[in-house]
């Protein structure tokens, strides 16, 4: 039976930099004020998920969004401030072990047993949940050719690529067969075939009714993988839905950013008025973030517009409507920023 | 309690073990092999030292051997598994509540420091036979003294190894381990300190000095020692206070 994950209010408030548990870089509360606000990190603010059974949910954010703690909470390995969390119907605070049974993690970054060749590695990890002798070889002979691990089973993993030591953490993620996958920016570092072997992987493993949460900053992963998303900055939720539905809301979908030479404030205004405009966010003094809905027909008008206002069209990025558009929408900032 | 998952953990660490066996041999028995040979063959040998200082200075030895033992076999994993590396995390991640994984530690950190201690003796009364007078006479409590050694060696590991970082671990050996070794009543018996009164009482502090009077007491109960029954209680003091320690150090390492 398929696996859903809550979490109520999550709040989880650093009083010294995080450890390496957390991963990740967390926003930095207002540094100035006593002494205390210094060292004071919020990296969750009250974030309330609901992730359904057998269902890919990413959580999608820049770098220190506080993706990774809220992965951390849910895998126990960061405590929450307050707030609950859920992994089926079991509190991940009270029943830590029963918890770990149900749950696969891949972390951001490969924390390998470097004490073990790669088939221990997977050997061991099945000995902890109490894999029997059969079943276990069974299963690592499988997932070694599956993750194109088996010409260097024994090899001790210390000198492997950062995609082998990736791949090999997915495979000892599902080890154990666990009900829901957590995959910390699983894709970060991978080279291209890499990553989309890893897609593949993770959409099989959730053709067998399993859930998976995932975390990335990548856009087009999320728009690729996942059937829901929540978009999260500063510890908290911003939007949350469909990659559709989150698409949709993007006012008018298409953004062009525009670069002029001496534009000035009534450009704007005059902006607004060309129809199909929705919406026009003035961005870095010279330039403006327009929302409208459609793209490229909109450039002569705007050209036009702009020399009769004696300033200089520059520069034009047209784009799409995309998730990309959406944290910018959301944010005033790119996922990459 | 899930002891499948701590026996998986325990065959893990002995399979590391049996990896490195050839360098653990050398860790463990080199020093105090070359110890031995120096004051207790050529030191005896060319008569600055008295004869019987060889039966002095084997549960001495003995003391020293399984108690950095331990705190090396605890600490220095755990100093690399929790770097940046968290190579522990898949076993705090196995389906065991986490104190149970550095319970585990613990154990294994035991095993390694009874085995040391039991196998430098032999090697010891090898390099120093003849000459050497060891007379258990109470097997019982030679053991309960073993196992309260090996038990503070390990948890004293956990604690050290879950507070320190790896840029301190140099740090750790001329602060910790180097005054533990020559203030732990190892190479001389305490009673020997008598005409340095405040020294005599600072170094109580110092658990070694129990394992050596303890080990002194139990196996050439000739030498003077301090009572075996205190040197029990102080010891079972220890190993509450280090596992104590040392689990919320873990605590602290491993959740954030």
């Amino acid at each position: 039976m398929a696996v859903g994950l809550r979490t109520q209010d999550l709040r989880k408030i650093y009083n010294s930099p995080p450890p390496a548990a957390a991963g990740g870089i967390v926003h930095r509360a207002d540094a100035k004020g006593s002494k205390q606000a210094k060292t004071e990190i919020k990296a969750l603010d009250g974030v309330s998920l609901e992730i359904q059974p057998g269902e890919i949910f990413g959580l999608l954010g820049p770098n220190g969004a506080g993706k990774s703690t809220t992965v951390g909470v849910l895998t126990t390995r960061v405590r929450p401030t307050s707030g609950q969390a859920w992994v089926g119907d079991h509190d991940v605070w009270k029943e830590q072990a029963a918890v770990k049974y149900l749950i696969g993690v891949v972390p951001q970054r490969p924390n390998l047993d470097f004490s073990l060749t790669a088939r221990e590695i997977l050997l061991f990890h099945g000995a902890y949940f109490g894999l029997g002798y059969k079943v276990s070889h069974e299963r690592v002979e499988q997932l070694l050719e599956k993750f194109k691990l088996t010409d260097r089973a024994d090899q001790m993993t210390r000198g492997f690529s950062g995609g082998m030591m990736q791949r090999l953490s997915i495979a000892r993620a599902m080890m154990h067969d666990p009900k829901v996958l957590f995959l910390d920016e699983p894709s970060a570092g991978l080279d291209p075939q890499t990553r989309i072997l890893l897609w593949e992987i993770i959409r099989d493993f959730n053709r067998s009714g399993k859930t998976v949460l995932l975390t990335t900053h990548y856009m087009e992963e999320a728009d690729a993988l996942c059937n829901r998303l929540a978009i999260v900055d500063h510890g908290r939720v911003i939007a949350q839905g469909s990659p559709e539905e989150l698409k949709r809301s993007i006012p008018g979908g298409y953004l062009l950013r525009l670069r002029f030479a001496n534009s000035n404030a009534t450009l704007f205004d005059r902006l607004r008025t060309l129809s199909g405009v929705r919406e026009v966010q003035s961005a870095d003094g010279t330039g403006a973030n327009l929302y409208a809905d459609r793209g490229g027909s909109l450039i002569a008008e705007i050209a036009n517009l702009a020399a009769s206002n004696g300033a200089e069209l520059s520069d034009v990025h047209i784009s799409e409507p995309s998730l990309e558009n959406l944290f910018l929408h959301h944010t005033g900032r790119s996922l990459r920023d | 309690m899930n002891w499948t998952a701590f026996f998986a953990m325990l065959a893990r660490d002995a399979h590391v073990a049996r990896r490195n066996a050839i360098q653990l041999f050398f860790q463990t028995f080199l020093q105090p092999l070359l110890f031995v040979f120096v004051f207790g063959k050529v030191m005896v040998g060319s008569g600055y030292m008295p004869p019987a200082y060889k039966s002095l200075l084997l549960p001495g030895i003995m003391a020293i051997s399984m108690v950095f033992t331990g705190i090396w076999a605890v600490a220095m994993p755990l100093i690399a598994e929790f770097q940046w590396t968290r190579e522990i995390e898949d076993r705090l991640l196995a389906p065991i509540d986490i104190h149970w994984v550095a319970i585990e530690k613990v154990v294994a950190g035991m095993i390694q420091a009874l085995v040391a201690g039991l196998v430098v003796v032999p090697l010891a009364w090898l390099v120093l036979r003849p000459g050497v007078d060891l007379h258990v006479q109470h097997p019982v409590g030679f053991i309960a003294i073993i196992l309260l050694v090996s038990a503070f060696s390990a948890c004293g590991g956990l604690a050290l190894g879950c507070t320190m970082n790896q840029q301190h671990v140099g740090l750790m050996f001329s602060l910790v381990i180097t005054p533990m070794i020559f203030f732990g009543c190892a190479y001389y018996p305490w009673s020997a300190l008598k005409t340095f009164p405040i020294l005599q009482k600072l170094v109580l502090i110092n658990p070694l000095v129990y394992a050596s009077e303890g080990l002194r007491g139990t196996l050439v109960p000739q030498f003077p020692h301090l009572p075996i029954l205190a040197v029990l209680v102080v010891l079972l003091f220890f190993d509450c206070l280090l596992l104590a320690v040392g689990l919320r150090q873990f605590d602290k390492k491993s959740v954030s």
